[in-house]
C-alpha cells in the first residue's frame, strides 16, 4: 500500500509526461471500444434490417445487389419484374402475402417506395416488429405520402403538408413531379432501419407521376396530364422493382425459391434474406476487422509509449532509486515500485478512456441516429468490454516488469550512494 | 565497551581489477563517534557499500551488532541494515516530491523494528519526526513543505532526522557536511552528536576534511587502515 503511495507521488512529480502517457492511452482505450460497440451495434443493426419475409424476388442480378437495392435503398435495379409475375407468385398456393416494391424516384435525397397497403401490415423488421405509425395513418388516396421516422425529422416535415417529388435518384434532382403533389398523411416510427429513410406512396400513385411521360422524358404542352386528369386513367402499374414474399410454411421456402429462379415468364431472382445478409456482411466483415486490428495497435502504440516514457526516466530517477535502497527498500520493492507505476498509468487510461467513450456517446448519439441509424447504448461495460480492458491492464502489468527488471539490477549495482 | 562494529581480514576486489580494500582490524565502539579520513578515490564508497550490506566482502569478516553480515542472504542484509544502521549522504539526500516529515519516516515504511522503537519512544512515528525535526532545530511549519523547497543545510537536517528515527545502533555519515559552509558544518555536527547522543546510536562519520577530526571521539584514516592503498600514494 505505501508502495502504491510513494508510486503516486513519484509520477504526480513527474505530472506532465505522465498525463499525457495516460492521455495517450486513455484515446487509445476510447477508440478501441468506440469501434468495437460500432462493430457490435452495426451488425445488430444490420442483421435487423428486415425479418418476417421469407423471400426477396427481383429482376435476375447478384443477390448482393438485390438485397441492396431492395431493402437497403442503395443502387439502383438492373432491370424491373413485370406486374403479372408479381400477381402469379402473388397467387401462387404456398404464398400467404406478397409485398411489391417499386424504385426509382426521390426528394431531397431519400428514396420514394410505391407499394401496397400489405407493406404497413406484413414488413417486419427486428425480431419480427411491425411497423408502427407514430402519427397519422398509412395512404389511401393516390396523392398521398407516409414518411419514414428520419424523412420527418431531418426534413421538418408534419401530418397534412404538401410535397413533391423529383425524379430520379441524385440528391440534386432535375426533374421534379411537380405537377403532381403529395400530401403527408402519415408518419412511421423509428425503426433504426433503412424505412426511415423513405417516403411510402402506393403503386398507383407511383404510375399516377409517370403516366404522361414518353421515352423517359416528361410530356410537355397539351400531352401533360394534371393530377385530376390522372385520377381518371387506368393506374394499374406495368412493372414494380421487387417483391418481398411471405409464405404459409418456411418449409416450402427452398422449393419456391426454385420455382422462382426456373421461372419461364422472365428472369427472376429470389433469395434468402438471412443469407444475403450474412453474404454482405461477410464483405463488410473483412473492413470491420481491420478496423478492430488496427485499434488494437494504436492500444499498443499507447502502451509503448508508457514504456518509453517510464524507460526514459529510469535513468534520472536512479538518485531517487538509491535513497529509496538507503532507507531500507529492498530491490524488489524497486521493481515493484516500477510496475506499480506502469499500472497506475494504464488503469487511468483505461478510466479515463471509459469517461472519454462516455461522454463521446452521449454527445453523439442523436447525429449517429439520424444520420447513420446507429442507436449505441449508454450502457455499462459488457463481459467482452471488461475483458478488453482488462488484457490492457493485464498488458501494462507485463510492459512494466522490462523497466523494473532493469531498475532491479540498476539498484543492485548502483548500491546505496550514486555519485552523480 | 563492546564493538558494535568490527571488521576482520577483509578484501574486497570489483571483478576483474586489483584489491581496492585490504584492512586487517577495524573496530567502532557502541556509542563512540569516529572520524574517518578517506580521500575520493580511497575505497570508501566502496566500504561503506560493505557496511551497508549491498556489497558482499570477498574475504574476511564484517561484525555488526555480533551478526556476521556474510552469512546473511541479501534480502536479509537489507533488513538488517535498515533495521540497524541510519544513512546520511553529502547532499540531494532526500526524496523531492515528498514532504519533509515523509521523507524522515521513510525508514519506518521498510523497518518494523524502526517503527516500533520510533512508536515506543515517542508515541507515534509522526511524534518521533516532528521531535527530531524540533531537535535539530527545523520550524515545526517546515513539517508539511515539500522537501526540495528546503535550503542545503535544511535539508541535511532533515536527513539526519531520517537516519535517526527509530534509534538505529549505527549512523554513517558520508561527507554530509561537504555542501555546507564552515560555520554550519560545525553547528550540524554538534546537533548530531548530540542527537546520536539521545538516540544512543554510533556515528561512523566519513569525510576528507581533516578540520572536523578534533570534534570527535577517535580520528582514523582509511588510507592508514586500508593495505591495499597504501602502495598507490607511497
Amino acid at each position: 500500500m505505501y508502495l502504491l503511495r510513494l508510486a503516486l507521488t513519484s509520477l504526480n512529480n513527474r505530472r506532465f509526461t505522465a498525463l499525457l502517457t495516460v492521455f495517450a492511452i486513455a484515446l487509445s482505450v476510447c477508440l478501441l471500444l468506440a469501434v468495437e460497440r460500432i462493430r457490435t451495434e452495426t451488425r445488430a443493426s444490420f442483421a435487423s434490417t428486415i425479418s418476417g419475409s421469407d423471400l426477396i424476388v427481383g429482376a435476375r442480378s447478384g443477390s448482393v445487389n438485390l438485397l441492396l437495392y431492395s431493402v437497403f435503398r442503395i443502387g439502383n435495379a438492373t432491370n424491373n419484374i413485370r406486374w403479372d409475375s408479381f400477381e402469379h407468385f402473388a397467387a401462387h398456393p404456398r404464398v400467404k402475402w406478397a409485398i411489391p416494391l417499386s424504385l426509382g424516384d426521390s426528394h431531397r435525397g431519400y428514396r420514394v417506395l410505391g407499394t401496397s397497403a400489405a407493406y404497413f401490415e406484413r414488413y417486419q423488421y427486428g425480431r419480427n416488429q411491425a411497423l408502427q405509425l407514430a402519427q397519422g395513418k398509412p395512404f389511401n388516396d393516390l396523392f398521398e405520402v407516409v414518411l419514414g421516422a428520419e424523412v420527418a425529422d431531418a426534413l421538418h416535415y408534419k401530418v397534412g403538408q404538401q410535397i413533391v417529388l423529383a425524379h430520379g435518384v441524385s440528391t440534386v434532382s432535375l426533374v421534379k413531379h411537380d405537377d403532381k403533389p403529395f400530401t403527408v398523411v402519415g408518419i412511421l416510427a423509428r425503426t433504426g432501419t433503412p424505412v426511415d429513410r423513405t417516403l411510402h406512396i402506393s403503386l398507383a400513385g407511383m404510375e399516377a407521376l409517370h403516366v404522361d411521360w414518353q421515352n423517359g422524358m416528361p410530356a410537355r404542352g397539351a400531352a401533360k396530364l394534371s393530377a385530376e386528369q390522372a385520377r381518371a386513367l387506368d393506374l394499374q402499374p406495368r412493372a414494380i422493382t421487387a417483391m418481398l414474399l411471405g409464405l404459409n410454411s418456411k418449409i416450402a421456402t427452398f422449393s419456391l425459391q426454385r420455382e422462382i429462379n426456373e421461372f419461364r415468364g422472365e428472369p427472376l431472382l429470389a433469395i434468402l434474406p438471412g443469407v444475403a445478409l450474412q453474404e454482405l456482411w461477410s464483405l463488410m466483415g473483412t473492413a470491420e476487422k481491420a478496423l478492430f486490428v488496427v485499434s488494437l495497435f494504436v492500444v499498443l502504440t499507447g502502451l509503448i509509449g508508457m514504456l518509453t516514457a517510464i524507460l526514459t526516466s529510469l535513468n534520472e530517477r536512479r538518485r531517487e532509486m538509491a535513497i529509496l535502497r538507503s532507507v531500507g527498500a529492498r530491490p524488489w520493492h524497486i521493481g515493484s515500485l516500477l510496475v506499480l507505476e506502469a499500472f497506475s498509468l494504464a488503469a487511468a487510461g483505461v478510466g479515463l478512456g471509459l469517461a472519454l467513450l462516455y461522454i463521446g456517446i452521449a454527445a453523439s448519439r442523436g447525429w449517429l441516429r439520424t444520420q447513420y441509424g446507429l442507436d449505441l447504448p449508454l450502457a455499462a461495460p459488457n463481459l467482452y468490454e471488461w475483458q478488453l480492458l482488462g488484457a490492457i491492464l493485464a498488458a501494462a502489468l507485463l510492459m512494466g516488469v522490462i523497466p523494473a527488471l532493469r531498475a532491479y539490477r540498476q539498484s543492485l549495482s548502483d548500491g546505496l550512494s550514486i555519485r552523480l | 565497551m563492546t564493538a558494535l562494529l568490527e571488521l576482520h581480514d577483509l578484501g574486497f576486489a570489483w571483478p576483474g581489477q586489483a584489491e581496492l580494500l585490504d584492512i586487517p582490524h577495524f573496530a567502532l565502539q557502541s556509542g563512540e563517534s569516529l572520524f574517518l579520513k578517506g580521500p575520493s578515490g580511497s575505497g570508501k564508497t566502496t566500504l561503506l557499500g560493505l557496511l551497508g550490506g549491498v556489497q558482499k566482502a570477498g574475504r574476511g569478516s564484517i561484525r555488526l551488532l555480533g551478526t556476521e553480515l556474510g552469512s546473511l542472504g541479501a534480502g536479509a542484509r537489507d533488513r538488517f541494515r535498515v533495521d540497524h544502521t541510519g544513512y546520511i549522504f553529502q547532499q540531494f539526500n532526500l526524496l523531492p516530491f515528498l514532504s519533509v516529515r515523509e521523507n524522515v519516516e521513510l525508514p519506518c515504511h521498510f523497518s518494523k523494528a524502526r517503527a516500533t522503537r520510533a512508536r515506543h519512544r515517542h508515541g507515534s512515528i509522526d511524534l518521533a519526526a516532528a521531535t527530531l525535526l524540533e531537535h535539530l532545530g527545523l520550524k515545526p511549519e517546515l513539517l508539511e513543505r515539500r522537501a526540495d523547497a528546503l535550503s542545503i543545510g535544511q535539508q541535511q537536517r532533515v536527513a539526519a532526522a531520517r537516519a535517526l528515527i527509530g534509534q538505529p545502533e549505527l549512523v554513517i555519515a558520508d561527507e554530509p557536511t561537504s555542501a555546507l559552509d564552515a560555520d554550519s558544518r560545525e553547528a550540524f555536527i554538534r546537533l548530531l552528536f548530540a542527537e546520536c547522543r539521545e538516540a544512543g546510536s554510533s556515528l561512523l562519520f566519513v569525510s576528507h576534511d581533516q578540520s572536523l577530526a578534533p570534534l570527535f571521539d577517535r580520528s582514523l584514516s582509511l588510507a592508514e587502515l586500508n593495505r591495499a592503498a597504501q602502495p598507490q600514494e607511497a
